[in-house]
């Protein structure tokens, strides 16, 4: 099979999948819980997360390793399982992928803030060449990192990413539009600072996931194609923000909503695209019937 | 207000610690909220003065570019810093009585949560405003929040959530520290919550952004 690079290099747009997240929660996962224990408890939910976007189409799926990095384990007392956890996390996802579907690993944010001397640089490349290298050894084709939104533990990120793998490394920011219209992380950090910044720092792939729906994302994805004209974007876009009815939590935006976005994503240069919070296999099935329709 | 006050002012706004500190770039070798701190001391400047005047105008400024996304996190994190580094110099005027605060604040990020970056910012600024702010830190259970009010009675009550699942649960805890202390003025916090959740649940203040909450407390204490 040809790498995600050279397909996106040859023209293709490509699906990924939907939350784990959510999706886990709705499983049975309690918020104090550390959701990558449950590579290791509940092997076979993760394995039916994987198979479900398969199913539905998707081209990629992710892996439940978002938080599974020996600084945010700390939090769980689980430092020491780190490679254990992101190993089993690839694996599962491998599993479900087989040899004709790719597998981009999870790689969230250490939860600390660098420039308040919170944790040492060192200590964050460590964290994440441990977390990519057993990710790698697990089976994933891609690391993604993702949810970012400091220049320098995601530059750190990066670079730990590339020297301690072989795969293909992905990073997305999360931006919220400011009163003003523009997009900045809460970092102060715009689309374009980000494209350059990532791609000096070797990522193969840049990005944005989260966010506030599918239609923010568009004009996030311009301003990244205007600063890097040359490098693929992948898009993981949350079905809106969750809203409270009674005491059930909703995502608002439909899997044909979020569906009717695509082509625009792909005009505005998407070449990757795929759900974050709130979306489910429906979601993603929408959006894969829509990639198709566009390849013919 | 004195020149110098103004200028520690501008010092905590723009995140400028002492002279060593390269930050911000167009500051260096300049004295900082640090120094300047203790020279408004050594010209006898009333230190109460000095953080009504100074210290808290700074925060302030940094506190309203924040609500209106002129500055981001860490803007507001190395004013923080910056005032902090002229507060330890205010800090015997506390203990002495000669500085009073207008009152105190207990925050903390409900149970099941562990979001604090929005927690942390709130505290700083309300510690900037001239209260003395006791912070719980994350994953707070109910039970923590209201050992607290007891120990200190006349305190506010600050909750953030950033999670819809356990903004649903700060009902109980209001619910319970309302039970074990009436008087207490509960403020509520964080991303998904609303005015109509917040009044929905009893809290007695909701604001979106730490100015809000500053605004609150000003009137109330
Ligand atoms: C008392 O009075 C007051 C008054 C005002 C108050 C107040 C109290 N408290 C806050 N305010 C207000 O003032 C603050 C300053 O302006 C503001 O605080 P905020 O906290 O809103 O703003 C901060 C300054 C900046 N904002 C933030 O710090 C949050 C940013 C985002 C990206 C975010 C981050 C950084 C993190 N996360 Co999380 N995270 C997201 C966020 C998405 C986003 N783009 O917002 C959000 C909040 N996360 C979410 C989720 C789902 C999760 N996160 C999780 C974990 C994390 C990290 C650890 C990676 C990290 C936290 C690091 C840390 N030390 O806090 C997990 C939960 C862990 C847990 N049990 O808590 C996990 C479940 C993900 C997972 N699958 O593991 C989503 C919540 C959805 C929902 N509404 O339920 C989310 C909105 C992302 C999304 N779009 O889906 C105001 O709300």
């Amino acid at each position: 099979m040809i790498s995600i690079c050279q397909e996106i290099a040859r023209g293709r747009i490509l699906v990924s999948d939907g939350a784990w997240g959510t999706f886990l929660q709705q499983k049975g996962l309690q918020s104090q819980e550390c959701p990558e224990t449950w590579c290791l408890t509940h092997r076979a939910d993760g394995l039916d997360i994987a198979k479900s976007y398969i199913e539905a189409g998707a081209d990629m799926v992710e892996t439940n390793s978002f938080g599974a990095n020996r600084i945010k384990l700390a939090q769980y007392g689980l430092e020491s399982s780190a490679v254990e956890l992101n190993m089993a996390a690839a694996a599962i996802s491998r599993e479900a992928a087989g040899s004709d579907h790719y597998v981009i690993a999870s790689m969230g944010p250490t939860g600390k803030i660098l420039m308040m001397g919170e944790v040492s640089e060192a200590a964050v490349y460590d964290a994440y060449a441990e977390q990519a290298a057993a990710l790698c050894k697990g089976g994933a084709d891609g690391l993604c990192i993702e949810t970012m939104s400091a220049l320098d533990e995601s530059e750190i990120a990066v670079r730990a990413a590339r020297q301690n793998s072989t795969c293909a490394v992905i990073c997305t920011f999360t931006f919220q539009k400011t009163i003003d219209g523009q997009y900045r992380t809460m970092m102060g950090v715009s689309p374009a600072e980000m494209a350059a910044a990532l791609g000096a720092a070797g990522a193969d792939i840049i990005g944005t996931n989260c966010g506030n729906g599918i239609e923010g994302m568009i004009p996030i994805v311009n301003e990244l194609r205007a600063a890097a004209p040359e490098r693929p974007i992948l898009v993981h876009a949350n079905a809106g923000l969750p809203v409270l009815k009674g005491t059930t939590v909703t995502y608002p935006e439909s899997p044909e909503m979020m569906a009717g976005n695509i082509a625009l994503l792909v005009a505005a240069g998407a070449a990757i695209i795929g759900g974050c919070c709130g979306t489910t296999p429906a979601h993603i099935r929408a959006m894969a019937q829509a990639v198709k329709k566009m390849r013919r | 207000m004195s020149e110098l006050l103004s200028k520690i002012a501008g010092c905590v706004e723009r995140g400028k610690i002492n002279a060593t500190s390269p930050y911000p770039p167009d500051l260096k070798g300049q004295e900082g909220a640090d120094e300047l701190t203790q020279k408004a001391l050594k010209e006898n400047i009333a230190p109460q003065q000095i953080l009504s005047e100074g210290l808290v105008i700074g925060m302030r400024n940094i506190g309203v570019k924040f609500r209106d996304n002129k500055v981001f996190v860490p803007d507001v994190l190395m004013a923080a810093k910056a005032m902090n580094a002229g507060m330890k110099h205010l800090k015997p005027f506390f203990l002495s009585g000669a500085v009073q605060r207008k009152g105190k604040f207990i925050i903390g990020t409900v149970a099941g949560d562990l979001h604090d970056i929005g927690k942390n910012l709130v505290s700083m600024i309300i510690e900037g405003a001239g209260f003395e702010v006791i912070d719980l830190g994350v994953d707070v259970p109910t039970e923590k929040f209201i050992k607290a009010v007891q120990e200190h009675p006349t305190a506010f009550l600050g909750l953030s959530a950033l999670l819809t699942t356990t903004m649903i649960n700060m009902e109980k805890t209001v619910k319970a520290v309302k039970a074990a202390a009436p008087a207490t003025k509960v403020l509520v916090g964080g991303a998904p919550l609303t005015q109509e959740f917040a009044t929905q649940i009893g809290a007695d203040s909701y604001s979106a952004d730490p100015q809000g909450a500053v605004d609150f407390l000003n009137k109330a204490a």
